[in-house]
């Protein structure tokens, strides 16, 4: 049962990783032929580097990312603590009209916003571009942040931010040192959802891009629609090997915090 | 200075930017150029039910094959032991980090008619077959994007189980086939429920892997609604009716999903 048990797997991760591990080989492939690999070189690679489009669109992307990402953590942050201190129904409201981008399909989030900037674009000096770009990445991003830290509220006790106060913090300074600290996990991992996923989106940009600022998942798509095209493979080996070490600090960091947690508070 | 307050900005954002455009989609579903209402759209959607019934058939197809296939797996890593989980977990979860039209691209790479499992085919004297461009490959495609999102539900939920519930299971004369019938299956409703979701709403509303996978003969509703905004169909009134009914679909089917599951707490 074991033996079968991890043959299973080794099954299962063979169909995950094995398209990948091909575009992989076939990145350092010297013809275009997707099927036969005929020689080694690097040649794809310094293709990659040279293509303007691509790397115009990598930085796009990453101010993109940024932005959306800094702009929904402040807004979300603020909106969790408001949406906290509200009554009962306000609440489930809000948080049910924020769960839309979450729970509705990309497309309908994508399109519906299209059709609003379409009608600004009409009426007002509005181009579809940078702008929208960042105005629809936080628009599915804050959804993230506000769910990431609204959790945390409600682990804290309500009463620390007022004993603070009465022990003569101002309000502010009450919430930089009593809530704040004990929101961070929760406000940083907001923070780090929406940057993965500003950074990763395609739909939503695709239907609110316009035609002159393109993202690196547009980029991409356009790429996948000529017949050949290998600077991909060289692009994905690149993402893939970033994601490895990403994920294996990510992985360590976790451990170390778990590992200190454990003897700290026995969790 | 009221606390409540804090959430103001977020608030005119929200219906800026969620509930507006949500809106307009329905009155572009219901007016005409002129602004006048008519349903002449909603009931075209009606002309397109072929590519409607395709689309819920093989997404339908797919989340089926993504729960057979994860479910194993998710069974199986909560039973590692706790330092092996996390790990396995993240070598499991790593191909969901890379974009997915670039997953999506590798299997373009390989079902393609020159494409390397034909080649290989080839070798042996078999084939070529046409892999590409086929329903199969569209629904390959949506259950290699999306197992990922059943595997994770199923597994937070099956990592809770008790060990000893399996003991005493056995303890009481179960053997181990209803020990996961009447055991496992019914305390990992939860993460079924949820996965189901997860996997169901984009493999329904892609568009992608239709296109990339699936040629132009496997139109999709996403294909439908992406081709009255953006394609040569320019038609938003009917994008927007076909938008409409797509999130109907989804609310029916949510419902119907929540009816299963004991603690109302589908998605994520």
């Amino acid at each position: 049962m074991k033996k079968l048990g991890k043959l299973y797997m080794l099954l299962v991760l063979l169909f995950l990783y094995v398209p990948i591990f091909v575009l992989i080989v076939f990145s350092f492939n010297e013809t275009k032929s997707r099927s036969v690999f005929s020689g080694f070189t690097l040649d794809w690679y310094a293709r990659l580097f040279h293509n303007r489009i691509i790397i115009s669109s990598l930085i796009n992307t990453i101010i993109i990312a940024v932005a959306a990402s800094v702009v929904s953590t402040v807004l979300g942050t603020f909106a969790a603590i408001g949406i906290n201190s509200m009554r009962k129904v306000p609440k489930a409201i809000v948080m049910n009209v924020t769960n839309m981008p979450i729970i509705n399909p990309e497309i309908v989030t994508g399109v519906s916003l299209m059709l609003l900037f379409v009608f600004f674009a009409a009426r007002m000096n509005l181009e579809f571009g940078f702008v929208t770009l960042i105005i629809a990445h936080i628009t599915f991003d804050v959804p993230y942040v506000i769910l990431n830290v609204m959790p945390k509220f409600n682990q804290m006790d309500p009463h620390l931010y007022e004993a603070a106060q009465d022990l003569g913090c101002s309000p502010l300074r009450a919430f930089r040192k009593v809530v704040l600290p004990e929101i961070m996990p929760g406000v940083i991992s907001g923070f780090l959802m929406s940057f993965t996923y500003s950074l990763d989106d395609f739909v939503v940009s695709y239907f609110t891009s316009g035609s002159t600022s393109q993202t690196l998942p547009i980029t991409i798509y356009s790429m996948t629609r000529r017949k050949v095209s290998p600077e991909i493979n060289a692009l994905s080996t690149l993402i893939f090997v970033a994601v490895v070490i990403v994920l294996i600090i990510k992985n360590a960091i976790e451990n170390k915090a778990a590992k200190k947690s454990g003897t700290y508070k026995g969790d | 200075m009221k606390l409540k307050y804090f959430s103001a900005p977020y608030l005119v954002w929200m219906i800026i930017f969620i509930l507006v455009p949500l809106i307009m989609i329905a009155y572009f579903a219901f007016t005409n150029d002129g602004g006048s209402f008519t349903i002449k759209y909603v009931s075209d959607v009606g002309q397109y039910a072929n590519i409607f019934v395709r689309s819920i058939w093989l997404s339908l197809i797919a989340t089926a094959l993504c729960l057979i296939i994860a479910y194993p797996v998710a069974f199986i890593l909560s039973r590692m032991e706790k330092h092996k989980q996390g790990t396995m977990l993240m070598i499991v979860m790593l191909p969901m980090w890379m974009n997915f039209l670039l997953r999506t691209y590798a299997w373009m790479t390989l079902l393609g008619n020159n494409g390397i499992i034909n080649h290989i085919l080839g070798l042996v004297g078999l084939g070529p077959y046409k892999l590409i461009n086929t329903s199969a490959a569209v629904v390959l495609g949506m259950v290699y994007n999306y197992l990922p999102f059943m595997i994770l539900p199923l597994y937070s939920v099956m990592e809770k189980i008790d060990k000893s519930l399996f003991e005493a299971a056995s303890d009481l004369g179960c053997s181990s086939a209803s020990t996961l019938f009447r055991v496992v299956i019914p305390l990992s409703v939860p993460g079924i429920t949820s996965g189901i979701t997860m996997v169901f709403v984009p493999a329904i509303s892609t568009f992608i892997i239709s296109r990339m996978l699936g040629g132009g003969s496997n139109l999709l509703i996403g294909d439908l609604i992406e081709m009255q905004f953006l394609g040569n169909a320019y038609n938003p009134h009917l994008g927007a009716a076909i938008s409409l009914v797509l999130m109907v679909i989804i609310l029916v089917i949510m419902t119907v999903m929540n009816q299963f599951d004991p603690d109302d707490q589908v998605l994520m």
